[in-house]
């Protein structure tokens, strides 16, 4: 019985992976609110390319030694403009133009990181490093968790509203150019944050997949909320019992469970409807 | 019943004209929606009919004339427009109505779930409430968008083709709530491709890229009319008053 709990309690023991468990507690809360909206109004292709968008100015942040939210911050405004410029050419569509800049950003940001001259640890941009998280990125995270979970408070009328019917919402007073917005700056910010925690590439699992998997799993939209922060944070917390043990690689094996969260929702989804 | 003549028109288009661009699809639209009436908006595909509506509702400039309308409306839209798998119930969809009679930092409270509850008693689904919107039949879908509206409160209703693939006891039902909603005072306008239908309510609104007529069904639908409107030849079938419209090139 000892052994159960000092297995379970093992992980914890030291400052490192404290802060890791509640950055990604934090992280998931956030994400997994965040990720029902973004799989309801088709924004999981948005979020990977502005999360892989991003990645030039990351580097240039951490080669110049700028914080690194600030790189992120103009990483993403450069990316928007980017595609708003190649969505100008004609008979590129927007799908094209969209994944042509994000590709040649990504591969920037890629050969920034990798060249010979950058210092080495420029990879955990990529994969993130939540076990090295500090105060100030706990304090970040914590602050975005709180404005997310309020403004989806605040909006969820609007965005039930607008997901359900964009033609009809405007008679009911909402502004669905408004809300879109609202959701994409959210999105954005969530991105910001969570990039410093699981990295460029896995990000994007936090912000799609809990989403996606409390979608097979429950029929309305509040109850899926709670479910995909729940299946967030514990699949958080089982990638860092993951990592401890497997030794595996943390972001890795945080993508990892949730993509394993998603599945299982699919086999009780599928099960639940054939009984 | 009031004098229609000291009434103030809910809706007011005088010489309206509409449409995308430089191009006008619709011209010459004059006409006037009393509380308590219905207008049937007659005419086919292309004819103007959903160009009028977006232009009452202010989603479309007039390009000339006139239009007044009331602060808000009640849309009832064509349900396969919505998103069948969105997790919403019938009262959440219900509850949506109050969005605009709610400052925006306020959620939707226990006196507005009362409200909705009540508007969906008023069109015979409140046992319904919890159930999940899309899968409910066309014609209770098309009545919680009715309640939706009666939440809203909006004192004219616009309903787009709200009778296409309801079967027969459905379009009753629905008959009969609109004209429980006109007896309340409130105005409606329905989009339809059905003359019969459109004989029975008040006034007829018939559209084919300009206004053709407007007035009460009796004094407005004949052969001329109807063969302006729907461009085709009118075909008299067996029967009293069964009309069968044939579109010019309908293959």
């Amino acid at each position: 019985m000892l052994a159960v709990l000092h297995t379970l309690t093992d992980p914890w023991a030291d400052p490192v992976g404290r802060r890791a468990l509640v950055e990604v507690v934090l992280l998931g809360v956030t994400g997994g609110a965040l990720s029902c909206w973004i799989v309801f109004y088709n924004l999981s292709y948005s979020a990977e390319s502005l999360a892989h968008a991003l990645l030039p100015g990351l580097v240039i942040a951490a080669l110049t030694g700028l914080p690194l939210i600030a790189g992120g911050a103009a990483g993403l405004l450069v990316a928007a403009l980017a595609v708003a410029a190649a969505g100008q050419v004609p008979a590129i569509g927007r799908d094209t133009s969209v994944a042509v800049v994000v590709t040649t950003l990504f591969g920037a940001g890629v050969l920034l990181a990798l060249s010979p001259s950058s210092p080495p640890g420029l990879g955990g941009l990529l994969f993130g490093d939540v076990l090295g998280v500090s105060n100030a990125d706990l304090a970040l995270a914590a602050g975005l968790a709180v404005l997310v979970l309020v403004a989806l408070g605040l909006l969820h009328g609007r965005l039930l509203a607008v997901g359900f019917d964009r033609t009809s919402a405007p008679s009911l007073g909402v502004r669905p150019v408004v809300v879109d917005a609202a959701l994409l700056v959210l999105l954005a910010l969530a991105l910001l944050v969570a990039v410093q925690g699981l990295g460029n590439l896995l990000v994007v699992a936090v912000l799609v997949a809990p989403g996606a998997a409390a979608r097979l799993v429950s029929r309305r939209m509040a109850p899926m909320i709670g479910a995909s922060a729940a299946v967030a944070v514990v699949a958080g917390a089982g990638g860092l019992y993951l990592s401890y043990y497997a030794g595996t690689a943390a972001g890795a094996s945080i993508a990892a469970m949730l993509v394993a969260a998603y599945l299982a929702a699919g086999v009780g989804g599928g099960i639940r409807r054939a009984s | 019943m009031h004098d229609p003549g000291t009434l103030t028109p809910l809706v007011r288009a005088q010489d309206l004209a509409a449409g995308y661009g430089a191009t006008r699809v619709l011209t010459g639209v004059s006409f006037a929606l009393l509380p308590g009436r219905r207008i049937g908006v007659l005419g086919p595909n292309g004819g103007g009919k959903t160009t009028l509506f977006r232009v009452l509702l202010g989603e479309l400039a007039p390009m000339a004339g006139t239009v007044e309308v009331p602060v808000r409306f009640g849309v009832v839209p064509q349900t396969e427009r919505s998103r069948l798998d969105f997790p919403v119930s019938a009262l959440d969809v219900a509850l949506m109505g109050s969005i605009s009679t709610l400052p925006w930092w306020r959620r939707p409270g226990r006196g507005e779930r009362r409200a909705a509850l009540d508007a969906l008693q008023a069109v015979g689904l409140r046992d319904l409430a919890r159930a999940t919107f899309g899968d409910l039949s066309g014609g209770q879908r098309q009545r919680v968008l009715v309640a939706r509206a009666l939440v809203q409160d909006a004192p004219v209703i616009l309903l787009d083709e709200p009778f296409t693939g309801l079967d027969a006891p459905s379009a009753e039902r629905l008959e009969s709530l609109l004209a429980e909603l006109t007896a309340q005072g409130r105005g409606v306008m329905i989009a339809t491709h059905d003359v019969d239908q459109a004989r029975a309510w008040d006034q007829v609104l018939c559209l084919n890229r300009r206004q053709i007529a407007f007035g009460a069904p009796a004094a407005v639908l004949d052969r001329e009319v109807l063969e302006a409107t729907y461009g085709g030849a009118i075909v008299e079938l067996p029967g009293d008053h069964v009309h069968g419209v044939l579109p010019p090139h309908h293959h």
